[in-house]
């Protein structure tokens, strides 16, 4: 049977926020930046693609401690930030901000996957018909994207609730506060007698996981059912 | 309309260097593929812009290096029939057709909804997702969408290469008809000689990204009598036909003549090659084939080897081809009398 503590309890729905909440975030952005390697020629593309890519190279732990160093308080940004009264480090919104950057490429990839099987000659007939670069943009390149849309969103929600690495470094293991479910259970594991508790933790994983994959299938079926209408 | 271009774009080893200025409703642009038309098109449409020169429409510049004015595609109302119909897949019919409709400021609105939706039939197709359209039906609602954008020129870039013969035909008297119907004037882009004899009154002939020449349908159907695979394709609309030894008999000009493929009731356009008129000096006593025509030679043109003859019969023109050892043994000069045969089952129906 499941048996789950408050601080498990916790750790579950902190782990969705941060998924949530990161993905979220990411979307506009990779939206955009999906939008500039597709249809706007310029110098330093492959500079872009490199640098937009390299989370999927980097070993998680590198990202963290980058990020720790970026968002510290002798950080780059961190001085930024702290001259707001903003500390980001050691709290949830780091643990975001890990997950967002270890997930970006992955949702980037899949939007720009859907706006490359857009046919160009679609957005001609717009433009000639009136509408602005940026009509264009919101009635027929976002909707014609959708499916790459979902499929980099369920990509990187499903990547953020596994993110391990690179959150540990940049937003600590604090049961309650920064503990996801992976820390959590990378607790679990460190001591024998919580293995039935680990296990739970495994089980709750799993069943988070197939339903994102669950609503990504159904989502992308209606999808194909309206378009053949 | 007055379309007035002057223009170089190169795109890797491709050099445009068009320099045209042509007047009227219903321009033709034929050139081969890849000789630079569809780059002209882009360039007119603003969907790429020139590296130097000028585009100017009815006086207005489009486009102008020296003067550092390039209007936006979206400002220029200038709405585009492609070749595949690319209609929006995520919007149906009715949003697709009003899509440029609701982009178009009220001023500019001369064309209604409805009339369009009357003229192209498309009614029955209203409620319907794009993707259950045939090609032709696609390409109909693409027409509208077009036209409802209200635009001050339509340039149909070869929307016809896609669609098998019957439909092309079936489309065509829908492109002329919004045309003049509504007043739109229309650059029409093609490579066959024929789509530009039935859409176009003036030609500009493009080669290796250049302007070449500007002509007629009929003397560019000429000139490449001899070269194309076809001849000189005659043109002949007739209508009423009556049926007389099980062939169709039509009213042409003050005579008549006989077709084994007609349709009763029903106007039909019909093809004759060239090549399929054989003359004779004499009358000849007997003949297999069904028309046998007293014509007069009003012209005779050169074309490569061969040699065009341009015949008048019942107050109406035709040409037939012959080579030119047999122009000499016919001794055929202007203003003489011969016959002409013409089989039949030789008159093409197109639609």
């Amino acid at each position: 049977m499941l048996s789950l503590t408050p601080e498990d309890i916790q750790a579950i729905l902190l782990s969705l926020k941060v998924a949530l909440t990161a993905t979220l975030l990411s979307l506009p952005l990779g939206f955009a930046t999906a939008w500039l390697m597709v249809f706007r020629p310029f110098r330093g593309k492959m500079l872009l693609e490199v640098l937009v890519n390299l989370p999927l190279t980097l070993p998680p732990v590198v990202i963290g401690y980058f990020l720790l160093l970026l968002l510290g308080r002798n950080g780059w940004a961190g001085k930024f930030l702290d001259a707001w009264g903003m500390h980001l480090v050691f709290t949830w919104k780091a643990a975001v901000i890990a997950s967002a950057t270890v997930g970006f490429p992955l949702l980037v990839r899949s939007i720009r996957l859907g706006m490359e099987s857009i046919d160009r000659q679609l957005i001609q007939a717009s433009r000639s018909l009136g509408a602005s670069w940026l009509d264009t943009l919101l009635t027929v390149v976002l909707p014609l994207s959708v499916r790459g849309i979902l499929a980099g969103s369920s990509l990187m929600f499903a990547r953020s609730l596994g993110e391990f690495g690179a959150t540990i470094i940049v937003a600590g293991n604090i049961p309650g506060l920064t503990q996801t479910i992976p820390l959590a259970i990378y607790d679990y594991a460190s001591s024998p007698s919580s293995t039935m508790m680990a296990l739970s933790l495994c089980i709750v994983s799993v069943v988070i996981s197939v339903s994102v994959l669950f609503m990504h299938e159904m989502l992308g079926r209606n999808l194909e059912r309206k378009e053949s209408l | 309309m007055k379309l007035q271009i002057d223009v170089i774009k190169t795109q890797g080893n491709f050099t445009l260097q068009a320099a045209a200025a042509v007047e009227g409703q219903r321009i033709g642009i034929f050139g081969q593929s890849g000789c630079g038309k569809s780059t002209l098109v882009h360039l007119v449409s603003g969907l790429l812009q020139p590296d130097r020169g000028e585009i100017t429409i009815d006086g207005e510049t489009l486009f102008s290096s020296a003067k550092n004015i390039s209007l936006p595609p979206e400002q220029r109302r200038i709405a585009i029939v492609f070749q595949q119909a690319m209609l929006f897949p995520h919007l149906g019919v009715k949003a697709n057709l009003l899509y440029g409709y609701k982009r178009c400021r009220t001023a500019n609105r001369r064309i209604d909804p409805t009339a369009i939706i009357e003229v192209l039939q498309l009614e029955p197709l209203l409620k319907r997702g794009v993707n259950r359209l045939s090609g032709g039906e696609k390409q109909r609602v693409a027409l509208g969408r077009a036209v409802l954008s209200n635009p001050r020129l339509l340039l149909m870039d070869e929307p016809l290469s896609a669609l098998d013969d019957a439909l092309r035909f079936q489309i065509i008297p829908y492109l002329k008809s919004v045309s003049a119907e509504f007043g739109i004037p229309y650059l029409f882009i093609s490579h066959s000689v024929l789509e530009m004899q039935l859409m176009t009154d003036r030609i500009l002939v493009m080669k290796e990204g250049k302007v070449t020449e500007e002509t007629t349908p009929d003397q560019l159907a000429r000139n490449r009598m001899a070269a194309s695979q076809t001849g000189y394709l005659n043109l002949l609309h007739l209508h009423r036909p009556s049926m007389q030894n099980g062939l169709y008999s039509y009213p042409w000009g003050t005579g008549s003549l006989l077709v084994s493929d007609g349709i009763a009731e029903k106007t039909s356009l019909f093809e004759l090659s060239s090549r399929d008129i054989i003359l004779f000096k004499q009358h000849p006593e007997a003949i297999s084939a069904r028309n046998l025509l007293e014509c007069t030679v009003m012209e005779l043109f050169r074309s490569d080897g061969r040699v065009g003859v341009v015949l008048s019969t019942f107050g109406e023109k035709l040409i037939a081809e012959i080579v030119r050892s047999a122009a000499d043994e016919l001794d055929i000069t202007e203003g003489s009398t011969i016959f002409a045969a013409i089989k039949a089952s030789s008159f093409r129906r197109l639609d």
